[in-house]
């Protein structure tokens, strides 16, 4: 073998050399093919290590030996949850359809593996606008791929997130997250069982399908990107389906040593990574792995990433006892070796050896490289942008009225409801779903626990791409807000992080500052990042994509029945605003209104003040725990007018608000209905007299509670001072927002 | 003293919401209850098959129509023949159409898409042993899940089933107009159906999902209750 073919699997020369320096001797195919796909970027890290090691546990799992397939964390004495997020952006792009459903079914296994049984998906989007017809048919077709594969394997999507921005245009992001809830002291292990344990395969057949997907993850997207179809893998959830059910029955069985799931790199990664973690080795004969068809070679068999499939090794004596679990669910099983104390991953081919690699040097002798970063030109300019030298409504230069900014903005995808998308979900199965998908956060309640689970999705990359550091920490408190709305404490988080091209100094740039501000913020938050996954590469002949690193936070409720909604309960509610921060700024730097009805996307995103949201959460989690709280949602992407809004459409009930012009009197209309600051929370309480309560809670917690008016009437109305703002009929409100989507996309129909 | 029934399960490969109609009958109804394996021709001496939702085989072919097949399913038609009570939800439903327990057939919904939200359906019968503690008319709020729930039968079924009153579930609205209510395109509406002698129930809504108000309906709840007295209802 030579270089020319090392180079057509990813690897660079330097690479090459040391992997001729671990053999001794020149590679065989296969081996240079699982040298190529390990040592990718997809599952080397080769180039996110060192910046990944900013996240503690990261750093000591690395260095401990425990990194797992996704984190765990208690629910309680008896049981845990786990869960991760990953990419399946490049697929995406190139077959949506599949590319979304094997994410789902990828992450899942992610879960499965470890014991746990899956109880929730979630889901993060990106696509460019929907005026282009690709991004229609992107759109259309992911979310079918994700309903397509969720609903059949009976595991309910309860919250996601989807963003619109001609920076996705041609790389649309597809992250996929799960959640399982596993018994703490049966948590399954990736490390192979003892010298002698016997290997097994179980699953679907080995086919000819994806291989070199993770080097195809590994590259930017490009004009040839479509003769890729190949490396796009099928899913069958029929199969993963059966796959969840036999796997937890056959762990059950207690004959089960180690366990990992077929992802990326297939056959090669787990053989590798199951041998290595356990400080040893594995002989394995691939004529003995259950074919799709037969005349595969054994680079095609080490390389496939067909879906469905798990490696496993067996108490010696027992492979009989946990093979005969996966026939009774109709699956392949198969022992194909045993494990080995050489520390080498023997490769036969019907007996004669094809692949005799180090376990330990496709894993931990992967190349790390320090790369070099710079910060973007466009980031001094685009920073100076002053959101004061906008046209204001004042002065008649902003054509529009504030209720028809309103309007605009829930028109705006990004802003409407999302329930074209989320009605093809099943939402409910499992019978668990406290609160459906269109909530602050998902609510799950879990069978057999007093205690609940709350989780949501959020990043925005428009912020990130301003100024990485502090858009990844908003995407943080953001989420973390998001969960305690519900009354649940945030807990810990998993991330996806999706970058452009990282051997570009920029792109490294935004990547680093972004690492740094989720670090920082989670650490501050004590929500601790205990899984997640990198995607580099996003960007096509037309520009990188923005920064979007997506933070999947969980956190846990004591009574999910007492758990809050956003919803606008009944009329005469009193409607109050929390503030953490003292001093509440404009905020229309980077924000939805800025993009939507000036198609400016400048300024700064809005300050993080991370002591303050933690105030926040806390406050808000003892208040809806005391009972006190009728509803709760946080103020974001649209600002106030537009949280308001959505709190009356919820609730079917309309609103009279009035901005109390002292607290905001720098203020300008714009800032005040649209501006997007942070850590503020509107609330409503049953009586008046409870505000004066709440507002002395609050103060012992350094936030301030303005009343803001009372729920009522068919309309949202917003004063301040003596001005009218706002003056919508909910009714046609709620028609504009749930049309926004399905009306845009009906063009596909025709 | 009123005699509890016997509830079995049907677990087919690909069914999902087996657990969650299991979790109802036992923690819920507190009756006893068993899995029946689809590859075993053996109810357990069940006085009620509840045949779940899910996606059996994969929906590979059409959905149904492999499971009818499977060898539990002659000893539920046998059942069903002896007047034993057969409830079909989601797929269940799917199934017993594929199997001729009952007529007509689900196709694919009319817009095309899975469709998961609560609808309204009215009680039109109250005359059978799923329903008997339901008032006529009725209003109950059951989610329904589903990307072929378009019911459908030729003329002459559809007039057969209104005219017995074997139309057990139709979709309804707030507006008091059916249709606005009919999320799928069914004929007549028809959101469930029983058979001739009243013993064999299919339905698209899940009442299984619809048994805990934290969860959003209670209303599911009542058609258990129902089959839980329906042995003492018989004598």
């Amino acid at each position: 073998m030579n270089l020319q073919a090392a180079l057509e699997m990813g690897l660079n020369e330097a690479e090459y050399e040391k992997v001729v320096g671990i053999l001794n001797r020149t590679p065989t195919l296969t081996e240079l093919g699982m040298f190529g796909v390990m040592w990718s970027e997809h599952c080397g890290y080769k180039y996110s290590r060192p910046v990944l090691s900013l996240f503690k546990n990261y750093k000591e799992a690395q260095e401990s030996g425990a990194l797992e397939n996704a984190g765990v964390i208690p629910l309680d004495d008896e049981l845990g949850i786990v869960f991760k997020m990953e990419s399946h952006n490049h697929p995406s792009a190139v077959e949506p359809f599949q590319g979304a459903a094997t994410g789902v079914g990828g992450i899942l296994r992610d879960i499965f593996t470890m014991g746990a049984r899956p109880v929730a998906n979630l889901n993060s989007l990106r696509f460019g606008p929907l005026s282009d017809v690709r991004n229609r048919y992107l759109l259309e077709h992911a979310v079918a791929g994700i309903a397509h594969y969720g609903n059949c394997v009976g595991v309910p999507t309860v919250a996601g997130e989807v963003v619109f921005n001609p920076c996705y245009n041609g790389n649309p992001l597809v992250n996929a997250m799960a959640v399982g809830v596993v018994e703490r002291k049966h948590v399954a292990s990736a490390a192979a069982g003892p010298a002698g344990s016997p290997v097994i395969y179980v699953g679907s057949a080995t086919g000819k399908d994806g291989i070199h997907g993770a080097t195809f993850a590994s590259v930017e997207l490009g004009p040839d990107s479509e003769s890729k179809r190949p490396n796009v893998q099928m899913g069958d959830p029929f199969t993963e389906k059966l796959l969840i059910e036999a796997t937890l029955e056959a762990l059950a069985t207690g004959y089960i040593s180690g366990i990992q799931d077929m992802g990326a790199a297939g056959l090669t990664c787990s053989t590798c990574e199951m041998a290595a973690k356990a400080g040893l080795g594995m002989d394995v004969d691939i004529r003995k792995v259950p074919l799709r068809e037969q005349d595969m070679t054994p680079y095609e068999i080490m390389l496939s990433e067909s879906q469905e499939r798990m490696l496993c090794t067996a108490i010696p004596g027992h492979e009989a006892d946990v093979i005969s679990v996966f026939h009774k669910w109709g699956l392949h099983a198969a022992v194909i070796g045993k494990v080995t104390d050489d520390g080498l991953v023997r490769i036969r081919d019907l007996g004669q050896v094809v692949a005799e690699v180090p376990a330990r040097s496709l894993t931990d002798e992967c190349p790390t490289y320090y790369l070099e970063a710079s910060q973007p030109a466009y980031i001094d300019e685009i920073q100076a942008f002053d959101t004061n030298a906008l046209p204001s409504s004042e002065a008649l230069e902003c054509p529009l009225t504030p209720t028809q900014c309103l309007e605009r903005l829930l028109d705006s995808p990004n802003i409407a409801s999302k329930r074209w998308i989320t009605e093809q979900y099943d939402s409910m199965v499992q019978t668990q779903t406290v609160h459906l998908p269109g909530a602050d956060a998902a609510v799950l309640q879990i069978r057999g626990a007093q205690r609940g689970i709350a989780m949501k999705v959020d990043g925005n990359g428009r912020y990130c791409y301003l100024d990485p550091f502090t858009g990844a920490q908003i995407a943080v408190i953001e989420a973390a807000r998001n969960v305690a709305c519900t009354g649940a404490r945030p807990a810990a988080v998993t991330d996806n992080l999706n970058f452009a091209n990282p051997e570009k100094p920029t792109g490294f740039w935004q990547f680093r500052r972004a690492v740094e501000g989720i670090a920082q913020a989670t650490e501050v938050l004590g929500t601790p990042v205990v899984s997640g996954n990198v995607s580099f590469y996003n960007e096509t002949p037309n520009g990188p994509i923005y920064p979007t690193p997506t933070i999947g936070m969980v956190g846990i409720i004591d009574d999910p029945s007492r758990s809050c909604g956003a919803a606008f309960a009944e009329e005469g509610d009193t409607i109050v605003l929390l503030q953490a921060y003292d001093h509440v700024e404009h905020g229309l730097g980077g924000s939805e209104y800025l993009s939507v009805i000036h198609e400016i996307e400048a300024g700064r995103p809005p300050q993080v003040d991370l002591q303050a949201e933690r105030r926040l959460q806390e406050f808000l989690v003892q208040a809806i725990g005391k009972g006190m709280l009728a509803s709760c949602h946080d103020v974001s992407d649209g600002g106030i007018a537009v949280t308001l809004a959505e709190c009356c459409m919820l609730g079917g009930v309309g609103a009279l608000v009035l901005m109390n012009p002292s607290s905001w009197e720098e203020h300008t209309t714009a800032s005040l209905l649209f501006g997007e600051a942070q850590g503020r929370v509107v609330v409503t309480l049953k009586s008046e007299e409870a505000f004066e309560q709440l507002k002395e809670m609050a103060a012992e917690q350094q936030i301030t509670a303005h009343w803001l008016g009372t729920v009522g009437g068919e309309f949202l109305r917003i004063a301040s001072g003596t001005n009218d703002l706002i003056s919508a009929d909910i009714t046609a409100m709620a028609q504009i927002w749930q049309d926004a989507i399905p009306r845009r996309m009906a063009a596909v129909a025709h | 003293m009123s005699q509890m029934p016997r509830f079995g399960v049907v677990r087919f490969p690909g069914s999902n919401c087996d657990q969650d109609a299991y979790h109802v009958i036992k923690d819920l109804l507190q009756c006893d209850v068993n899995y029946l394996w689809h590859a075993e021709p053996d109810l357990k001496r069940s006085d009620i098959v509840v045949i779940p939702g899910g996606f059996s085989y994969g929906d590979y072919l059409r959905c149904g129509a492999v499971a009818r097949f499977a060898p539990v399913m002659d000893e539920v038609r046998r059942h069903a023949e002896r007047g034993g009570i057969v409830l079909g939800i989601c797929n269940g439903f799917q199934i017993l159409c594929e199997a001729h327990m009952l007529p007509g057939a689900l196709v694919r919904n009319s817009n095309c898409k899975f469709i998961c939200r609560t609808v309204q359906v009215r009680v039109e019968s109250s005359d059978t042993p799923f329903t008997s503690h339901y008032a006529k008319d009725f209003v109950a709020s059951i989610p329904i899940a589903h990307g072929e729930g378009c019911y459908v039968a030729d003329a002459d079924v559809l007039a057969e089933l209104e005219s017995r009153q074997r139309v057990i579930f139709r979709y309804t609205s707030t507006s008091k107009v059916d249709s606005d209510g009919n999320p799928n395109g069914s004929l007549n509406n028809i959101a469930g159906i029983c058979n001739e002698g009243r013993n064999v129930l299919g339905m698209m809504p899940h009442p299984e999902r619809a048994c805990s108000t934290l969860l959003g309906s209670a209303d599911g709840l009542i058609l258990f209750k129902s089959l839980s007295m329906a042995l003492h209802a018989a004598k």
